[in-house]
């Protein structure tokens, strides 16, 4: 096992590792993977030991792993062109005259600010909504609630950090959970303490910093006893980036009587694939709540799940998946019922157009002990056209007894019925066909902040018109 | 020359020929009805006016305002002013009445999202609104549902004639708007129908039953059979089918009177 190398910048680092670290430092980025640059990211990071040797075990576990051998076509990912950890000043390589015109354009229809767009771009590496940032921290902290950055909560936290990390989705879970375990920067670690409510939604937008958009996320939750948190990650506008690979772990802990929601926007430009493992774990009469819509990148594989652990535990995923012309959204979710009175639902809105292809996977485990639960899926989808393409895959594995398991899954096209019915109050047609579209999903959008829901209908209509992507 | 003029005009779905020359002229300000018994083209001759994709024209043309509308698509049809209330109004599930109402009449009014003078202003269409629910016994609680979901046949039909006083056609064309409604439902279309009547609009009543012409009375009733025009006159063209029904033509012997049961 390779060890940190404890060495001082500007003795005789220069010499002994081949370059030089300036103050202000750049990181010096290289392609591939191996031990050394895995080790190098720790040490830039000041990690402790143990977070070294995680790291590292998991690179041996992520070259072990075969590549998934069902869902979208991945094979053409080629692990060692990749950079897996640039510092925030390599980030602000593209200039806002290089970005492709059809992401200025959607920035300019969304109305997004000047300085917001340019970090969404990755054209500015810092955008911090420092205001409000700063008084909602204050806030937090006088609750003893922790909200901050993965890479803080390691340095500032590390007993709780160490507690918990990893524990939900470990490093061997499959080949991309072993992958960020690797190499993770950034995301976002809140703790909420027994009893406490936070009644704003969490946003990462509030926190935003090169980091959090990585491609390697790592996002830690815990809710303690009784405690409420909504957290809010993505947003809908377009956000650009050369990276072509994103894969991020979030993993959550909703201990006795707590509830969590976790919303998940994600519009990455269509060059990326975005594979992402989300999963919570549920203990006594606790709520988990995923609702996670996707709509860009070209291939998307997530499906966030719950493990409800303890009698009365619930769990929810409402989801979107949009998927234009050379997309494919491979998303769903699973549901592992360990304990009696268990309910989960999972309820899937998705939409194919131009020859985009929507995959549904659905997963439910009830155990032998997961007497009297329930559970209940719902998947809809919705063809603009006939070259696109919708797919559910249900998988049930019922080893309990008295349990109850509903499975319900439309297909169905926007009809002309009802396009000839608003165009007949003169409607145009594609207007009309964005007003169905945004009709489809409402429960979806019902759910979301008023703002968000705002803003992804104002996307729907731009893919509609097919100006976007 | 007539305000809108329907001339020689045939329609097929799915090949067969349904509409075979029906000519029609009507004004501003008149109340025309056609009746005709089950088969006879009278939801051909709705649909194909206002452009449904289901059905064909084979021939012949309909002048609105110095245009052919045939070659036009159905919202911009709607946006000429012409209107059609659909005898089974559409579900849209997840589209509230109110947004619906509102993109229909900024659409209407050539509200593009651009050019805001053109928008109606939230006041406006609040009072607008307020008046017309009034005048067919609706209530403000009919407006946050998704359109046409779960509302019953009167609820439907009323919804339909909401819609027409709210964009406020030249042409409305009412497709069976009295079939499934109670007698109540009927004298609350009705008058809503008849407090639009005037010189700024001509109604054309498509109806198997005479019973919907006792409220909204015709100017000219046109009798439809096997897709042409058997029987045109005034009033009293209904008052004839009333009592011998359609078996003046062999091929229909309906009545074109509920039954007292049939009445809802």
């Amino acid at each position: 096992m390779a060890t940190v190398p404890k060495v001082d910048v500007g003795t005789d680092y220069k010499e002994k590792y081949g370059f030089f670290v300036p103050e202000d430092y750049v990181f010096k980025a290289k392609r591939g993977l191996n031990p050394d640059i895995v080790n190098e990211i720790s040490w830039m990071k000041k990690e402790p030991e143990w977070m070294t040797k995680m790291r590292l075990r998991s690179l041996e576990i992520f070259r072990k792993k075969p590549m998934p051998t069902w869902g979208a076509d991945l094979s053409v990912i080629d692990f060692e062109n990749i950079f897996y950890y640039l510092k925030a000043s390599n980030k602000q390589s593209t200039s806002w005259e290089d970005l492709p015109p059809d992401i200025k354009k959607t920035y300019d229809r969304l109305g997004v600010p000047e300085a917001e767009r340019k970090f969404l771009a990755g054209v500015s590496a810092q955008y911090e909504s420092e205001v409000v940032y700063h008084s909602l921290q204050k806030e937090l902290t006088a609750k003893g609630v922790i909200f901050t950055d993965t890479d803080s909560a390691l340095r500032d936290h590390p007993d709780l950090f160490k507690e918990y990390f990893g524990t939900v989705i470990p490093p061997a879970d499959n080949k991309f959970s072993a992958l960020n375990t690797a190499v993770w920067s950034g995301g976002s670690f809140i703790y909420v303490p027994k009893g406490v409510r936070v009644e704003i939604p969490l946003q990462a937008y509030f926190r935003i910093n090169a980091e959090n958009m990585g491609q390697f996320e790592r996002t830690l939750i815990i809710c303690d006893e009784g405690s409420f948190v909504h957290y809010i990650e993505g947003c809908t506008a377009p956000i650009y980036t050369t990276d072509s690979l994103h894969s991020a772990v979030v993993e959550i802990i909703v201990k006795k009587d707590a509830r969590c929601r976790y919303t998940t926007i994600q519009n990455w430009s269509t060059n990326v694939f975005n594979l992402v493992t989300k999963r919570a774990m549920a203990y006594a009469d606790a709520t988990m709540e995923w609702v996670d819509g996707n709509l860009g990148s070209q291939i998307t594989m997530k499906y966030p799940s719950v493990y409800l652990m303890e009698p009365g535990a619930k769990g929810d995923v409402l989801s979107v998946a949009f998927a234009g012309k050379g997309q494919h959204q491979d998303a769903g979710g699973k549901m592992i019922h360990v304990a009696p009175n268990t309910t989960s639902t999972i309820t899937s809105k998705s939409i194919s157009k131009a020859g985009g292809r929507t995959s549904y996977r659905v997963h439910i485990k009830m155990y032998p002990d997961a007497k009297n639960s329930k559970s209940f899926v719902k998947c809809d989808a919705l063809l603009l056209d006939d070259e696109s393409r919708s797919d559910t895959y249900p998988y049930n594995d019922v080893d309990a007894e008295n349990v109850t398991l509903g499975h319900e899954a439309t297909v169905s096209k926007v009809s002309d019925e009802q396009l000839f019915y608003l165009m007949s109050r003169g409607i145009t047609r594609s207007e009309a066909e964005t007003m169905i579209v945004n009709g489809f999903i409402e429960p979806f959008t019902k759910e979301l902040p008023l703002e968000y829901a705002v803003e992804l209908n104002r996307l729907i209509q731009l893919e509609m018109e097919g100006s976007v992507g | 020359m007539a305000d809108f003029e329907i001339r020689d005009l045939r329609a097929s779905v799915e090949g067969k020929e349904i509409l075979k020359g029906v000519t029609l002229a009507i004004n501003k300000g008149e109340v025309h009805a056609v009746m005709g018994p089950n088969g006879s083209g009278k939801s051909t001759l709705s649909h194909t006016l206002m452009g449904h994709p289901g059905y064909t024209v084979d021939g012949g043309e309909v002048i609105f305002k110095g245009q052919n509308v045939l070659t036009l698509e159905p919202d911009e049809r709607a946006r000429l002013g012409m209107f059609l209330a659909l005898q089974y109004p559409v579900v849209v599930p997840g589209i509230s009445m109110t947004n619906f109402l509102r993109t229909a009449l900024n659409a209407k009014r050539g509200y593009d999202g651009k050019d805001k003078t053109k928008q109606v202003s939230p006041k406006e269409f609040r009072s607008l609104l307020k008046g017309e629910l009034e005048v067919l016994h609706m209530d403000d609680s009919f407006l946050p549902r998704y359109i046409n979901d779960g509302f019953s046949g009167g609820e439907k039909k009323r919804a339909e004639i909401l819609q027409m006083a709210i964009l406020k056609p030249e042409i409305a064309i009412l497709d069976e708007t009295d079939s499934g409604l109670d007698i109540d439902s009927i004298k609350f279309v009705a008058d809503a129908v008849n407090r639009m009547r005037g010189p700024e609009l001509g109604v054309l009543i498509i109806t198997h039953y005479t019973r919907v012409l006792q409220f909204i009375k015709p100017d000219f009733v046109h009798v439809l059979v096997d897709g042409k025009f058997v029987l045109s006159g005034g009033p009293e063209v209904a008052d004839r089918l009333e009592k011998t029904g359609y078996s003046e033509w062999a091929e229909a012997d309906e009545p074109a009177v509920l039954k007292p049961e049939e009445v809802a």
